[in-house]
């Protein structure tokens, strides 16, 4: 690494450049055609560089005089928004307590219950989605956020506890007994003293657990069914699946739909890679 | 943390703040297709004016891909809050009235309105005698021709036959006029079984025998198939057809590459329409063509009709509401998409004004309409026989072997 | 008050988890065994007693258009995952060397990863679209490809390319993990392999891999397992066309339990599933309880 050729480093520099066009163009492309008239896009051959540039799409579907494409635009962002951090708020308050409970009162019995727990994560969803479609059905929670939220907890439940648990590990025990001895009990200790020691980690499992959450379209598809509970995922894919061909105001849809999430990630950098790195190293 | 409790408070705020509006009116869900016949606007316009006139009442709209249509409203069965009132397709009600998924509107409709309505119409939502719901569109697939395009390869008149019009393609396409002069909806899926269906009936074709056996893979139905397949392999078909949708033909067609196409009413107004059509002035409509000595023109029953789930719980306010969409004032106001149900209106000159030609072509059209087979698993039917075409029109089996498996198939359905 | 034993006290912490993955996971689980020997029907509430033995299995076993839905998530599990595997590694060896720009390089890795997967599959549908499509005009215009061809619409491309928009997503997935894995390795131990003689491959071979290879191989079961459900990309970008030539195992259990609404037998194709994906998992959990014990 000390001493590089010329010809290393050229190739060095070609191949970052390569890479950054893979990453960037697809998405540039797509800001592209978010802004570019029907008539641009469907010149031949084709222009890289719209003749006019207009907003109009995002003017469409962020207000506009309340038609109903803005309508189930933003109502499906609101969902999105509800049911992603209701669900990762929940998921959280139910993997602390076990993910502590996990690394520091073992057992083999317990140990033995992470690992049915990482393998409820990876479940298929068709193993299920049939009686929790049914369920829910009973229970009339089928196009509501509630029936979201609930299976959302069911995979990000799993996924927080075991990433939370491999964390809590790498923090010394001793420090838990002293509260202990003086009488404090073990929901407190996690508060006072585990917690605030493990905040990168929490910040990392609530940031992946949001993404998860935002990304999800299996259950929503089927779960819901009109603006009181479809989720953003859904909204895209009925804009943009079948016979609708405005290819403008469906890149805009999902340039906006990228924004909360990239935001996100990019805010959150540092966690969302120790959050991949616990997740995948260890067990 | 500090920043997520925030974000929790306004997630909370916003979900306090939407059951406050939500209990304001009393809220109407219903169900759309997005681009065919009526537009968004168009609907929401429509909407509009039954809101002013009703006032209390809130219509939220859902438009979905018509690919998602079906199992929308399926899905949407088990929901507390499903829909008050879907757009159904034509093929539907006989699984929809098997399983109960759609109110039996039969005493509410009288024989006044019955007659007052296109036969061809009706049939869109009528099964076993009862009716689950009232017609909507009464649409058809007509054949879309560039007349500039034919004028400059020397062809005076359009084609009258299915035969006449390949002869055509084949001078465009030596003359160098356009590329690929047919394009068409064949992605799998159910554009491609309302094109089929349209050259079936031209061909003098069945899909089922009178005990219900499949007849497809021989006769007309073989010979549309082959008349598809053959097209493309002579280049007269443009080869995307194989994954085009009904928007994916407009485009193409609008933009100029192909001289002959087949598509709903919607494609007539907006094809003419230059800020949707570098091609606006050429188009000309007409009748999708019969076959020498069989038929004289061919149609496929592509209507729609508008119903109401059983579990809805404002039956009354959702009815009254297909009743101004399917009225015949609202339908005349917005006759440029799709167009009106009722006879009368095909008399009306305002309707016809501008569009003259389409409805000189809906007259024959409608009236030749060919229905597709009415069966409780008319979706699983649909599925073989379009898996079949694909295979056909991509080369992986003869039309004969893909259309005799598909039959098969189609003869172990209940 | 008494203090409750630790084991009491481990119970009581894990409690709201194991409710949530009992009521969520655990008992629909058992539910939809208990459907695959019925003829559940979706909307006939009365079908869903009404047993029928080892039909579905059996109809589902004998089933060819589920068989080449098999076929073909297995192409899709195959090339994708083992082309992110590769990409994924050779990137991570790029970005821990040091150049300009190399943070901000790091900083665009993560834009696939946050991008939500049906704007990937809508945005790679519009790239490839036959007439209009970036793609198309690209290779044309570059000199690469002759004329405009049809990527999904052409049963021999389509798949090939809905993996390809799938591991344009994930492949910076396995490049973080591999990249905060090769962070690892001490600068003293690369440049004792330098003095050593030790030439490029072998540096790799002896010094880098053996850093890299645990965390890699989980994140190809998890890529396996994750690819293994593929569904959302498939029904923005395909629906399972051409010529059913892009229908996957979950798209097909969609179809069959929610078009055509026969639930027993969707249970049966769904168990199918699930036994073919819990070889994976416990391929999974077998590599995490080895580095449990190494680590």
């Amino acid at each position: 690494m000390t001493r590089r050729s010329p010809s290393q480093t050229i190739m060095i520099y070609s191949l970052a450049l390569l890479l950054g066009a893979v990453l960037l163009a697809p998405v540039l492309w797509l800001f592209i055609m978010s802004v570019s008239s029907t008539r641009d896009l469907t010149a031949l051959p084709l222009t890289w560089i719209p003749e006019t540039i207009s907003l109009e799409n995002y003017a469409k579907l962020l207000g506009g005089g309340g038609s109903t494409v803005a309508e189930s635009f933003l109502t499906a962002l609101r969902n999105s928004l509800i049911v992603a951090l209701s669900a990762t708020a929940i998921s959280l308050a139910v993997a602390v307590p076990a993910a502590y409970s996990f690394s520091r009162l073992p057992g083999r019995r317990r140990k033995s219950l992470l690992f049915v727990a990482i393998a409820t994560f990876m479940m298929p969803p068709v193993a299920i989605v049939l009686p929790l479609y049914a369920m829910m059905g009973e229970l009339g929670l089928l196009n509501t956020h509630l029936s979201l939220i609930l299976v959302y907890c069911g995979i990000l439940v799993p996924f927080t506890t075991w990433l939370l648990k491999s964390n809590f590990d790498g923090i010394p025990m001793d420090l838990d007994e002293a509260p202990i001895i003086d009488g404090a009990n073990r929901l407190q200790v996690i508060w006072h003293v585990t917690l605030p020691i493990a905040k990168p980690a929490l910040g990392a499992a609530a940031l992946m657990a949001v993404l998860m959450a935002w990304d999800e379209f299996f259950y929503a598809l089927l779960f819901t069914n009109d603006i009181r509970a479809k989720t953003l995922p859904v909204a895209i894919a009925d804009f943009a699946a079948g016979r609708v061909a405005d290819y403008g105001l469906i890149s805009a849809a999902g340039i906006l739909a990228t924004i909360p999430p990239v935001a996100l990630a990019y805010f959150l950098q540092k966690s969302l890679v120790s959050g991949l790195m616990s997740g995948s190293v260890k067990g | 943390m500090k920043l997520g409790n925030k974000w929790l408070a306004a997630a909370l705020g916003s979900l306090v703040f939407s059951g406050a509006a939500l209990g304001a009116d009393t809220q109407l869900s219903a169900l759309f297709m997005a681009q065919a016949a009526y537009s968004e606007q168009d609907i929401e316009q429509m909407t509009e004016a039954f809101e002013a006139a009703n006032p209390g009442t809130d219509v939220k709209l859902e438009f979905v891909p018509y690919e998602a249509l079906h199992d929308k409203i399926v899905l949407s069965h088990n929901a507390a809050d499903g829909y008050d009132v879907v757009l159904f397709d034509v093929i539907w009600p006989a699984e929809f009235a098997r399983y109960g998924l759609l109110e039996n509107v039969s005493d509410k409709i009288d024989s006044t309105t019955k007659g007052k309505i296109l036969e061809g119409a009706w049939s869109t939502v009528e099964y076993d005698g009862q009716y689950y719901g009232m017609p909507w569109i009464v649409d058809t697939k007509y054949l879309f021709y560039n007349e500039a395009m034919l004028k400059k390869a020397g062809i005076d008149s359009p084609p009258a036959t299915w035969g006449e019009l390949v002869q055509q393609a084949k001078t465009l396409k030596e003359k160098g006029v356009v590329e690929y002069p047919l394009v068409w909806s064949w992605s799998q899926s159910e554009a491609v079984i309302c094109d089929y269906t349209t050259l079936l009936s031209a061909m003098g074709g069945e899909f089922l025998d009178d005990k219900k056996n499949p007849v497809f893979h021989s006769g007309g139905g073989l010979k549309a198939l082959e008349y598809m397949v053959d097209s493309i392999k002579a280049g007269l078909t443009n080869p995307n057809s194989r994954e085009y949708s009904e928007e994916d033909v407009r485009r193409t067609f609008s933009s100029g590459q192909a001289a002959f196409a087949l598509n709903w009413t919607y494609m007539y107004s907006l094809a003419n329409n230059p800020e949707e059509s570098s091609v606006a002035g050429q188009v000309r409509i007409a009748p999708a063509l019969g076959e020498a000595d069989i038929s004289k023109a061919s149609a496929v029953n592509g209507s729609m009709g508008l119903g109401i789930p059983v579990n809805s719980k404002h039956k009354d306010l959702a009815w009254k509401y297909i009743q101004h969409l399917t009225s015949m004032p609202v339908q005349e106001d917005f006759a440029r998409l799709s167009l009106p149900v009722w006879k009368a209106s095909y008399d009306n000159p305002e309707i016809a004004k501008g569009q003259e030609e389409l409805l000189v072509a809906a007259k024959v059209g409608l009236a030749a309409m060919y229905p597709r087979p009415t069966k409780a698993s008319y979706q699983e039917m649909s599925a073989a026989l379009q898996l079949a075409i694909q295979n056909a029109l991509l080369g992986n089996q003869s039309p004969e072997d893909a259309l005799r498996e598909a039959a098969e198939t189609v003869a172990n359905l209940d | 008050m008494t203090q409750m034993s630790k084991t009491t006290v481990a119970w009581y912490l894990l409690a709201p988890m194991m409710i949530i993955i009992v009521g969520v996971a655990g008992y629909p689980l058992i539910k939809t065994v208990y459907f695959s020997f019925t003829a559940a029907h979706l909307v006939s509430p009365d079908t869903s007693d009404q047993w029928v033995g080892l039909t579905n299995f059996l109809k589902a076993l004998g089933n060819a258009k589920f068989r080449s839905s098999i076929g073909n998530t297995v192409y899709f599990v195959v090339f994708s995952v083992s082309a992110e595997i590769l990409l994924g590694v050779l990137v991570a060896l790029l970005l821990n060397q040091e150049f300009h720009g190399r943070t901000l390089l790091r900083a665009l890795v993560i834009l696939p990863l946050a991008l939500p997967t049906v704007v990937n599959a809508m945005m790679w549908r519009l790239i490839y679209g036959p007439d209009f499509g970036a793609l198309n005009a690209l290779l044309t215009q570059v000199g690469l490809l002759a004329e405009y061809r049809s990527w999904l619409g052409d049963p021999s491309s389509a798949l090939t390319m809905v993996a390809l928009a799938d591991i344009w997503k994930n492949f910076p997935l396995v490049a973080l993990i591999t990249l905060a894995a090769l962070q690892t390795i001490s600068r003293d131990h690369l440049e004792a392999a330098l003095l050593d003689g030790a030439n490029a491959w072998q540096r790799f071979w002896h010094v880098v891999f053996p850093a890299i290879v645990a965390p890699v191989s989980v994140a190809l079961v998890l890529r396996t397992i994750e690819a293994f459900k593929v569904f959302d990309i498939i029904y923005v970008m395909t629906r399972g066309g051409p010529a059913s030539s892009t229908k996957t195992v979950s798209f097909h259990v969609y179809q069959e339990a929610f078009a055509y609404m026969r639930v027993g037998s969707g249970a049966s194709y769904a168990l199918i599933v699930v036994l073919i994906s819990a070889a994976l998992i416990a391929v999974y959990l077998k590599l995490l309880q080895r580095q449990g014990e190494t680590a």
